[in-house]
């Protein structure tokens, strides 16, 4: 992992007192709500329907033990008790008091983290493969890199007043677990035909109201080039993007306006301007951000372990957690460990202190006190012998994080919804927990297979429907609850957006459809294919028909 | 409104603005420095090069580098809008003229400028400043103070920590 050298711990508590001091003038009354916002804006604080709402960075979804445990001691003494783990690898604390945030910030600043450009017209904290240095299927690890867009971004002179806020996310695997097509910029590690490693460029994808996936407009940059390519983007969508409706502000109606070739030529000609200038990395930074994500010192193990084929034999329940929870290591004899934070009935991403800290201990114990956070609102240990992987499930049955269904009906990203959000013109949480009820039965939802159920209670899509196999989105009518369902959605690789199914449905018959749309799902599926290969086989039709003759 | 010129070492000054903003309707004062818009500047450029007094160009956010690129030679002051303190774009508009164009006179932030951005723009390359408030020169120092550690090179002579890192190495 990156650890702070003392130029960022320098910076980090510099930040922190700038803030403190913004805190003290607003609490004295010398700076209104208004003055006051967009400072706090700047450090992730938000002031929401009950109460101010502190969002951490995550930077790239890793987590040190250290650091959990920080978390847990934020959660216990300035919060309530838990955290909620984000689709942005952030975490978010929903009832900090206002004079205690300076407090809270320094005490993350001691484990080197920040709540820096979570929110605001900024570059955001950039996202990336949770799976990042230990998956089978990468090419190299895209953290290098996320740490290298982190720093160089981080209070950015010219791009903190953006039109509008920007994501960036990296993957360096070709199956794409960081849903890089519907950022701001995309950020694919490839191989060329050369063997050369770089970066294929994606632009203009995003949610919210107006779904696009990225446009590829470079599909190779050596990594060299990696700072001054992405200044002349930021640059170009700067000077460009439209600044007089907020709701077109954001750079996939820039390049939607112009057309992505065209985008394109006008980041080459910023581009041509300031590569090879003082924005590359200089000799020797690359190296040294380089040598703090080297591989842990892994045993060498060989690939089967007896000890956790035994254990499969014996008892069916970690059999089943074992095939949808785990993934594939590069390493021999390891695995890759996802917590699910979606138990039957629970709140989608929400962690106690109690088990923040025994996550922590779990990921001293069993994974180089490494932990990642998914954007799909779980945390892995990343690093799992697996000859351990049978006392580290006891455990977690222990703690409520356990629950086999990663990937499955119950794995449900949601927003926080009505239930917390000033935006919101639905709920989110309780859709999500009355779905995972109902789709308990671990056999039965085995048995339906891989399913990506993704909830926004608001058009703004914090709860990625629009990419969702099935995606729900809760909508106002007259002031009831009502969600429009699209089906059909993809965050990965094969990204694709949802497609409109019909009339939204009731709240009280929102769930009904969701397992409407599966049984019709069930009754077409050929040789074991998953709910979106089935429907992208049969189309709209048959699960229209079904759905609206039923409801 | 008070002028901050920036005087080097994290320090402004309150400066007396010898500088005229002179209105598209209104005439040219008799002599002295005059910033005028854009519109006059292409309209008048030719009189206003003969008369071969201090000229400056005031652009508004949407108004880019490119478009007086070609005049910098002839000018000495240019002046970028912020409509309000969410409108970025002259950040941007003076990186070009410092770093693309080679602009090296005086560049001016006026509009909405305010306190918690003025270390931005200072890195940007403004050199002066309209800020409101008597203790603007104070305001300035403070906020040009916050931070020793920058991530990134900008068009200031700030070391981003990047490069101070191997110096820092090299002494060891």
């Amino acid at each position: 992992m990156y650890r702070y050298d003392e130029f960022d711990h320098t910076f980090v508590r510099q930040r922190v007192e700038q803030f403190r001091d913004q805190v003290e003038r607003r609490l004295s009354g010398a700076l209104s709500e208004d003055e006051f916002r967009p400072l706090r804006l700047m450090n992730g604080l938000y002031l929401q329907l009950h109460a101010y709402m502190l969002r951490v960075a995550i930077p790239y979804g890793t987590l040190s033990s250290r650091q959990m445990r920080c978390l847990a001691h934020i959660a216990r003494t300035y919060d309530k008790g838990y955290g909620h783990f984000t689709t942005r690898q952030n975490i978010q604390f929903n009832w900090p008091a206002l004079k205690d945030v300076p407090d809270i910030l320094l005490d993350l600043a001691e484990v080197e983290m920040h709540a820096l450009q979570t929110s605001g017209n900024c570059i955001r904290n950039v996202t990336a493969d949770q799976y990042a240095g230990a998956a089978a299927d990468e090419i190299e690890d895209p953290r290098v890199w996320c740490e290298i867009i982190r720093q160089w971004s981080s209070l950015h002179p010219e791009f903190s007043f953006l039109p509008r806020k920007f994501k960036i996310a990296v993957t360096g695997a070709p199956n794409d677990r960081a849903a890089v097509a519907v950022h701001d910029i995309g950020l694919r590690i490839v191989r060329n035909e050369a063997g050369e490693v770089g970066f294929q460029v994606l632009v203009g994808g995003g949610q919210g109201r107006t779904p696009v996936i990225g446009a590829v407009i470079r599909p190779f940059l050596p990594k060299r080039y990696l700072l001054s390519y992405l200044e002349a983007i930021l640059r170009v969508y700067n000077l460009l993007g439209r600044r007089d409706n907020i709701f077109k502000a954001r750079i996939k109606i820039l390049v939607q306006q112009v057309g992505a070739a065209v985008f394109a030529d006008m980041v080459e000609d910023e581009w041509q301007q300031i590569k090879d200038g003082p924005v590359e990395l200089p000799a020797g930074e690359l190296e040294r951000i380089q040598a703090y994500f080297a591989p842990p010192p892994f045993e060498t193990l060989p690939d089967a372990d007896s000890g956790f084929a035994d254990a499969q034999a014996g008892d069916p329940a970690f059999t089943a957690w074992t095939r949808s929870n785990l993934a594939a290591h590069r390493q021999p004899g390891y695995a890759i460990v996802n917590l699910s934070l979606k138990p039957v009935g629970g709140i989608p991403g929400d962690a106690t202190a109690a088990q923040m800290d025994a996550v922590a201990d779990l990921a001293d114990r069993y994974s180089f006190g490494e932990i990642r956070v998914s954007h799909e609102q779980n945390l892995i240990l990343p690093h799992v012998r697996l000859q351990d992987l049978y006392p580290l499930w006891q455990a977690l049955e222990g703690i409520g994080f356990a629950t086999a269904n990663i990937g499955l009906a119950s794995d449900i990203i949601a927003c926080p919804g009505l239930d917390y959000c000033s935006l919101a013109n639905a709920r989110s949480i309780p859709i999500a927990q009355e779905i995972s009820r109902r789709f308990a039965a671990l056999d039965r939802l085995h048995d339906i297979g891989e399913l990506r159920i993704k909830i926004s209670g608001c058009i703004n899509a914090c709860g990625h429907h629009h990419v969702g196999h099935i995606g729900i989105l809760g909508v106002d009518k007259k002031g009831e609850e009502f969600y429009q369902l699209t089906l059909g959605g993809d965050a990965t690789d094969t990204a694709a957006l949802g497609d409109l199914i019909g009339p939204a449905v009731s709240v009280h018959k929102v769930v009904d459809a969701v397992e409407t749309l599966v049984g019709v799902y069930l009754e077409h599926r050929q040789n074991g294919e998953r709910f979106l290969d089935t429907y992208r086989r049969v189309g709209l039709q048959p699960f229209k028909e079904t759905l609206y003759a039923t409801h | 409104m008070p002028l901050i010129r920036s005087a080097g070492n994290g320090a402004g000054q309150v400066v007396d603005d010898p500088w005229t903003l002179v209105g598209d309707d209104e005439p040219l004062p008799e002599n002295g420095p005059v910033i005028v818009t854009l519109a006059r500047w292409q309209q008048d450029r030719e009189s206003l090069i003969a008369s071969g007094r201090p000229l400056g160009v005031r652009l508004a956010s949407d108004q880019l580098a490119g478009t007086i690129a070609g005049d910098l030679p002839h000018l000495s002051l240019i002046a970028l809008e912020f409509p309000s303190f969410r409108d970025g774009r002259a950040y941007s508009t003076a990186r070009q003229l410092r770093d693309r164009y080679g602009f090296r006179g005086e560049l001016r932030a006026v509009g909405n400028v305010l306190r918690d951005q003025l270390l931005f723009m200072h890195r940007c390359g403004f050199d002066a400043f309209e800020v409101p408030g008597a203790d603007a020169a104070a305001a300035f120092a403070r906020a040009l103070g916050e931070f020793s550690v920058f991530y990134q090179p900008a068009s200031d002579q700030r070391l981003p920590a990047t490069r101070l890192r191997p110096l820092r190495s090299a002494a060891e």
